[in-house]
């Protein structure tokens, strides 16, 4: 499979399974184009045309390149289009697909600020912390600024549009995580077993190691078994498989966020496997990151996915057997292998050691690598300096140095443990074999393969059967036969690269964070004795790559400086994701729900400017913007003087049916219900269990055991809920449902409102006599099954007209109609608040706070005392024997005086003693008229109030009965 | 380079001295004991040694300092709250924070770049003005801003006329902003340590000692430990270890969560929140957003991040911000907070002699610890418990004398 392929780059060589020879793509990188296949990612295209600097360090601005080319590390971010921190080893190319390199000035290849490398010795680890704060102006002016500058990797554009996601839901019986030969063999026992399953895979095929590690010297065994997975997988009715695709969280009861694309899967499985596999570990030595220096799989991935050759002459570094199998693989891709270092004293008996023996490879059993000599500006390897491993367990001084422009690390894995942790598991670690353990996983949840210790392809295989097994167990599926264990699955000698201190540094434990050995080491003498107080000091692990390549050395550093075991040590807490989710994946679509009256059109039509209220959209007045205040004024004038239209639809609609019906309304309203009479209406006021009022309307008594009861247009859905939540304790006989979406409504109020009406209307009469103040009747109007209240909250001859919403609009128009003559005006919301204040009535919410009592608004008088309960009575009984320091009054400014805005301040003494709730010029008053809180003792009718204005000027008033407009109530009960 | 770094630069051994130093024993009494090595436990402690002279002072922390929700809070420092009392109280606390990092010889990266709080209903704008009124009363620097004045603070800001949710206007608070968390906790142990407070880590209370009603010491996984006075300053297990000393605290206890992204070059320098769409955002000066919002819905120990608020948060950032669609989420986690009736802290004496509480600080108490720590010290040492924590006291529940802050701490913490 030697011999360079003709296109998609000088390095690419035969036998990529991934790529399609056939289809060149070409892109850009840098403003240069170049030319790859279709099939592969940005990463390894790249590396076919020889380019190994992909973008710089965070801190010191190093030249980082591929490192795993499995998404695992953060060295190869780059920005597509005007997407930043994209992952090259996992985004694919495409046809004329930019990209760039990131954090550098200048140019990626010769950064301007590649000198911060040099003066690390002056940036121990926390150094942010040590200085900059002298003057107390200093970080803020001076040095925060300059720290912002540096700061971040990637560039948001502030241009970007909002992208298109989307999300999909799915239930199985088991999700597999985990596309390699553990996942496939555990999803396809289980689908056979007849569990609905759902395999779930990174990559953009199955098969994980399968695809690209060397099991035998003939290369056979692999592909053989990943034959016979897919034959099974494929045979599998029941089955999903989901390839391309991140589990990035696992979340309470197996409900897991899978991202695939631009879609959010959010997937709940009765049994989650976990074979998430294991996360190759890096080695510490001094220049470990130089580009050109590699995981052996990542060198693997890159000959056999890819078809790329990674490098002419390369040195293989090994802490296990791994090392032999990649040795062949590079031989085979035509690459020199000129030394093979094994960190073991012996080396083991590994299929692939024999022949790689037999090629001729020199291997240094016992050695370890001390430092990566660089080409000059760090940008990629030359050579590699090895020596024997001291009876210390340390890489000697001294040794010989190794021309390469390729250095494979396989140093061993670590469970990729992220979901686990999260679920619950802990993670073991025996010091001695280095070794790894996960338990403490509840029910329901099974691990498989690598991630549980099983290594060898043999024990994944198996392991994944019997985790399938008990799934399928737990799932109550009989007849299903207990596969086989495997003796001992961790079989496999190991030893770990040591880790030193390299006098002149660079030996990296965190690429992301730019951090080495010295500056962990250094946190821990600082006092910085815990694992999670070293990552917080020293940011080790904070970056993308989620610590899968720090968490281990840190470990081992603070377990050594600290005399404890790794296992004592641990890692610090797993945080969902596993791995970064776009904001967009996350949040989809975005519907944000809105809700319109059935009239909402008629609104427009009528050149409504629309205001919010909660989520409905409402009319604040009629008329272009320009308009307002007349709008405002000639719609108040209307309902003054002839009559005027308002839309509550809003308004909240509850129905509380049922013999326990009267008794109910007296719990949980403040007034008396028992003995109000059909057909007639009373106010209902709410409190809560402190006494403050929280929400107000009208009760309507249709029949003995049925009031229809409305509620504010924000508090409905509140009161609705705690009205269930008191009856599932009371437990009384009655139904309480929500019917606000069922009925349109509106007001007609004014003067001429009765003349209007009484002509549409057939059944009722609608004479003083016959209808009278606060009474209900139902009947026809306009042909259309009317509630019909005779309420006022704006202070004239008013009906308060309730119909079903799909007739709102029907309602509207025939009114419209029919006020013609009456010189009918539609008013909104604005009208409305300063016409129900000239009458000195309260909004709840508005005119009341989280703590305003029935007292402090005057509204004792909606309080039946002699009720022996009622949702806060206790509480207002209290506070009736200590009465509150302020008090809610009305007050008058003079007409022709500035106009106090709402929450001005109300001063008394130099003090805030309260605050304007309701304030507007009224015409009909001739006054600026308001409701505030003053302090009680400033509260009688004709005591003087003190407003502070907004501008910072005071302004004096007087306190007045609220009821500025009509106080005998004559017009609205003509 | 400041001078400070050089001395790091050109040092032979490391460090000299360390930051943190840890004693292995316990001691059988001390005359303070506080439970809980969080940022408000270790500025009490460090306002015992070092303005009050007691220095016989343990703290115990069950994890390690700093771990609770010290390091887990969005680091937003503000004094725009509704009520006077509020206001003074947390404008105190943001002065300390002026003079902080220099009193504790650690950079904690205080920075005032200003916090803009958004309303998308006029309601919101009421409860803006009420608290821009009373803030300006009080002596901080707050205003309410129109769209184009928004448009001026955060140029980046999706403002379109017809947008689901409108931006009518805003509270632009120039005295709010950010420190850094983590060494906020550190600083004050560092320095308490060095008066002669013991830190404890890995060392948990699991009960009060009370002789006649009267405090006298606590029991621990590690043994008995006698003291004159007893503080607890637990944050989100408050009522658990109040229940250790026989007192029921009027507290609901709720996950609160919160989520940052990959560093980005820094493009928004204030804070900016909505209550409206419950999210609000700032960008450290690692470059990453910190993202958080409302509390979780329902009452909970258990401090696991969920896939719903983490969806919510997303979605309602975008509203604002909508070219983050592509900015990738790096970590989600939740803390447990306590919250009371009134959203405001419980500090003071309890029922219980000798026995002091610092509770109830809910998704607002980060920024508070500097005054917490001061004032908390003030009443332990001489006894009385100083005007400006007096109206937090316990007994204000029986009172009804209640400081409600819910409309300001809803959408930011
Ligand atoms: C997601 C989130 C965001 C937040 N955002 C902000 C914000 O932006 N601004 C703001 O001002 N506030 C914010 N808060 C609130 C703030 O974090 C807390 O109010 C504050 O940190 C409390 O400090 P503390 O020292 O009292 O508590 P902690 O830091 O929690 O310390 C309490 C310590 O007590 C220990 N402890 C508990 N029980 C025992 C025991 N029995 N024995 C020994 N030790 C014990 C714990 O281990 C813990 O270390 C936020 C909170 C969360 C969760």
């Amino acid at each position: 499979m030697t011999g360079a392929s003709a296109r998609g780059g000088a390095n690419r060589i035969a036998g990529g399974s991934q790529v399609d020879y056939g289809k060149p793509l070409g892109f850009e990188f840098e403003g240069r184009r170049y030319e790859g296949l279709a099939g592969d990612s940005i990463a390894s295209a790249l590396a076919a045309n020889g380019v190994w600097l992909l973008s710089r360090s965070f801190k010191y601005h190093r030249p980082r390149g591929v490192l795993t080319m499995a998404g695992h590390d953060g060295n190869t971010l780059v920005r597509v289009g005007n997407e930043p921190n994209v992952r090259a080893d996992r985004h694919p190319i495409s046809e004329g697909l930019a990209v760039k390199g990131q954090n550098y000035r200048g140019s990626l290849e010769k950064d301007r600020d590649a000198w911060l490398g040099r003066v690390s010795r002056f940036l121990p680890v926390g150094f942010y912390y040590r200085a900059f704060y002298k003057p107390k102006w200093a970080w803020q002016r001076l040095w925060e600024p300059w720290f912002r500058k540096s700061a971040g990797l990637g560039e948001a554009d502030l241009a970007a549009a909002h992208g298109y996601f989307d999300k999909a839901f799915g239930h199985y019986d088991v999700a597999v995580i985990g596309g390699g030969p553990a996942g496939m063999s555990a999803a396809a026992f289980a689908a056979k077993a007849g569990a609905n399953v759902v395999l779930i895979g990174e990559s953009p095929v199955l098969g994980g190691a399968l695809n690209y590690a060397r099991f035998d010297v003939e290369r056979a065994g692999a592909a053989k078994t990943r034959g016979e997975l897919a034959a099974d997988l494929e045979k599998s009715p029941n089955l999903t498989i989901m390839t391309y695709a991140a589990c990035t969280g696992w979340f309470a009861d197996n409900w897991l966020s899978v991202v695939r694309g631009e879609r959010l899967h959010k997937i709940r499985a009765r049994e989650v496997i976990l074979a998430t596999g294991a996360v190759g570990q890096p080695a510490q030595f001094r220049n470990n990151d130089l580009p050109g220096i590699m995981l052996g799989s990542a060198a693997q991935r890159l000959i056999r996915l890819y078809g790329v050759r990674p490098g002419r002459t390369a040195v293989v570094v090994t802490a296990n057997d791994d090392g032999y199998g990649a040795a062949l693989d590079l031989l085979d891709a035509g690459v020199t292998v000129a030394a093979l270092v094994d960190l073991r004293p012996e080396s083991g008996t590994a299929p692939c050691e024999d022949a790689v023996r037999e090629r001729g490879l020199t291997v240094f059993n016992g050695y370890g690598v001390s430092e990566a000599v660089p080409v000059r500006g760090n940008r990629h390897v030359s050579g590699v300096r090895i020596a024997k491993i001291g009876e210390r367990g340390a890489v000697g001084d001294g040794g010989q140095t190794i021309p390469c422009d390729l250095l494979c690390v396989c140093n061993g894995g670590m469970p990729a443990y992220q979901l686990a942790l999260q679920a619950g598991g802990r993670l073991g670690y025996d010091d001695g074999r280095s070794v790894f353990s996960i338990t403490g996983l509840g029910g329901h949840l099974h691990l498989a393969g690598a991630v549980n210790g099983a290594l060898s392809l043999e024990a994944a295989l198996a392991d994944g059967r019997r985790a399938a097994w008990r799934a399928v167990q737990a799932l109550g599926i009989g007849g299903v036969t207990e596969p086989v264990a495997l003796a001992d699955p961790t079989v496999q000698r190991m030893r770990p690269h040591p880790i030193a201190t390299h006098p002149r540094g660079m030996d990296f434990v965190d690429f992301d964070e730019d951090l080495q050995v010295k500056d962990i080491l250094n946190a821990v003498a600082e006092g910085y004795n815990e694992v999670e107080l070293v990552k917080r000091f020293s940011t080790v692990g904070m970056g993308p790559s989620q610590g899968r390549h720090s968490a281990l050395p840190t470990a081992r550093l603070v377990a050594r400086a600290t005399g404890r075991t790794v296992g004592e040590v641990g890692v610090t807490t797993a945080r969902p994701p596993v791995s970064g989710e776009k904001l967009g994946v996350l949040a989809g679509r975005g519907f944000e729900p809105e809700r319109h009256t059935a009239m909402h059109h008629r609104h427009l039509e009528a050149g409504a400017q629309m205001m919010t209220a909660g989520l409905w959209w409402r009319p604040a007045f009629y008329g272009p913007r320009a308009r307002r205040a007349d709008a405002i004024r000639e719609e108040i004038a209307a309902v003054r003087e002839n009559v005027g239209m308002i839309d509550v639809s809003t308004l909240g609609g509850l129905d509380i049916r049922g013999p326990g019906a009267a008794e109910f309304m007296n719990r949980i309203y403040t007034f008396a219900y028992v003995k109000q009479q059909v057909g007639r209406a009373r106010y209902v006021l709410m409190t809560n269990e402190a006494g403050a009022i929280i929400d107000d309307g009208i009760a309507c008594r249709l029949s003995e055991d049925h009031y229809y009861v409305t509620a504010t247009t924000g508090g409905v859905d509140r009161v609705y809920l705690m009205m269930l939540w008191w009856n599932a304790q009371w437990r009384l006989d009655v139904d309480i449902t929500n019917v606000t979406a069922a009925y349109a409504a509106v007001n007609v109020a004014g003067p001429q409102s009765r003349a209007l009406l009484a002509p549409l209307t057939e059944g009722i009469d609608l004479s003083g006599e016959a209808f009278p103040y606060m009474g209900v009747r139902e009947g026809l109007l306009a042909g259309i099954p009317a509630r019909i209240f005779r309420v006022g909250f704006v202070g004239e001859l008013g009906f308060e007209v309730h119909v079903p919403t799909s007739m709102g609009e029907a309602l509207w128009d025939a009114v419209t109609g029919a006020g013609t003559e009456f010189g009918l005006r539609p008013f909104g919301v604005e009208a409305q608040r300063v016409l129900r204040l000239e009458k000195g009535h309260i909004i709840v919410g508005q005119d009341t706070d989280a703590m305003t009592t029935p007292e402090e608004a005057d509204m004792t008088w909606a309080i039946a005392k002699r009720k022996p309960f009622f949702v806060g009575k206790r509480s207002i009984e209290m506070r009736g024997r200590r009465l509150s320091k302020r008090k809610l009054v009305g007050f008058t400014l003079d007409a022709d005086g500035p106009l106090p805005e709402e929450s001005n301040l109300v001063l008394r003494r130099g003090e805030i003693v309260g605050f304007v709730t309701s304030v507007a010029r009224s015409a009909a008053l001739a006054k600026t008229i308001g409701l505030a809180y003053t302090a009680r003792d400033a509260s009688e009718p004709g005591a003087a109030i003190r407003i502070r204005l907004s501008s910072g000027g005071d302004v004096n008033g007087v306190v007045v009965a609220p009821h500025f407009y009509d106080p005998e109530n004559k017009r609205q009960e003509m | 380079m400041p001078f400070g770094l050089l001395k790091y630069g050109f040092r032979k051994r490391y460090p000299a001295g360390p930051d943190l130093s840890w004693p292995s024993d316990l001691k059988s009494h001390y005359d303070v004991i506080i439970i809980g090595g969080g940022g408000h436990g270790l500025a009490i402690a460090y306002h015992l040694a070092k303005h009050w002279g007691i220095r016989d002072v343990c703290v115990v922390e069950k994890g390690y300092i700093g771990g609770g929700n010290t390091a887990r809070n969005t680091m937003v420092i503000r004094s725009n709250y509704i009520t006077p009392q509020s206001v003074r109280f947390y404008k105190a606390a943001v002065d300390l924070f002026g003079t902080l990092s220099g009193e504790l010889g650690i950079n904690l990266m205080y920075s005032q770049r200003g916090q803009l709080t958004l309303a998308h209903s006029d309601a919101t704008i009421r409860t803006f003005r009420l608290r821009a009124e009373t803030g300006k009363f009080c002596g901080t620097r707050i205003e309410m801003v129109d769209r184009a004045q928004i448009r001026e603070i955060v140029p980046s800001l999706h403002m379109p006329e017809d947008a689901r949710y409108p931006i009518l206007g805003g509270l632009w608070h120039e005295d709010g902003g950010t420190a850094r968390h983590d060494a906020l906790a550190w600083g004050y142990a560092a320095r308490a340590q060095r008066l002669g407070v013991e830190v404890h880590q890995r060392t948990e209370v699991t009960g009060i000692q009370i002789e006649k009603g009267r405090a006298t010491g606590v029991e621990t996984t590690r043994g008995a430990i006698g003291a004159g006075q007893v503080v607890q300053a637990v944050s989100g297990l408050s009522s658990v270890v109040a229940k250790m000393a026989g007192i029921v605290l009027p507290i609901r206890t709720y996950p609160l969560q919160a989520m940052v992204t990959q560093p980005l070059k820094p493009f928004l320098d204030p804070l900016v929140s909505s209550a409206g769409l419950h999210v609000y955002v700032s960008q450290t000066a690692r470059g990453e957003l910190v993202i958080g919002g409302g509390s979780d819905p329902y009452e909970l120990y258990a401090a696991r991040p969920t896939l719903e608020i983490k969806e919510g948060l997303a979605m309602h950032l975008l509203e604002l911000f909508p070219f983050l669609s592509n900015v990738r989420i790096l970590r989600q986690w939740a803390g447990i907070t306590d919250i009371t009736p009134d959203y405001s802290p419980i500090m003071g004496k309890s029922p219980v002699e000798n026995y002091w509480l610092d509770a109830g600080w809910g998704t607002y108490g980060f920024k508070a610890t500097p005054a917490s720590g001061k004032y908390m010290a003030q009443a332990i040492a001489t006894g009385t418990v100083p005007e400006i924590i007096a109206p937090f006291g316990l007994d204000r529940f029986a009172t009804m004398d209640l400081i409600n802050e819910m409309g300001a701490t809803a959408a930011s913490h």
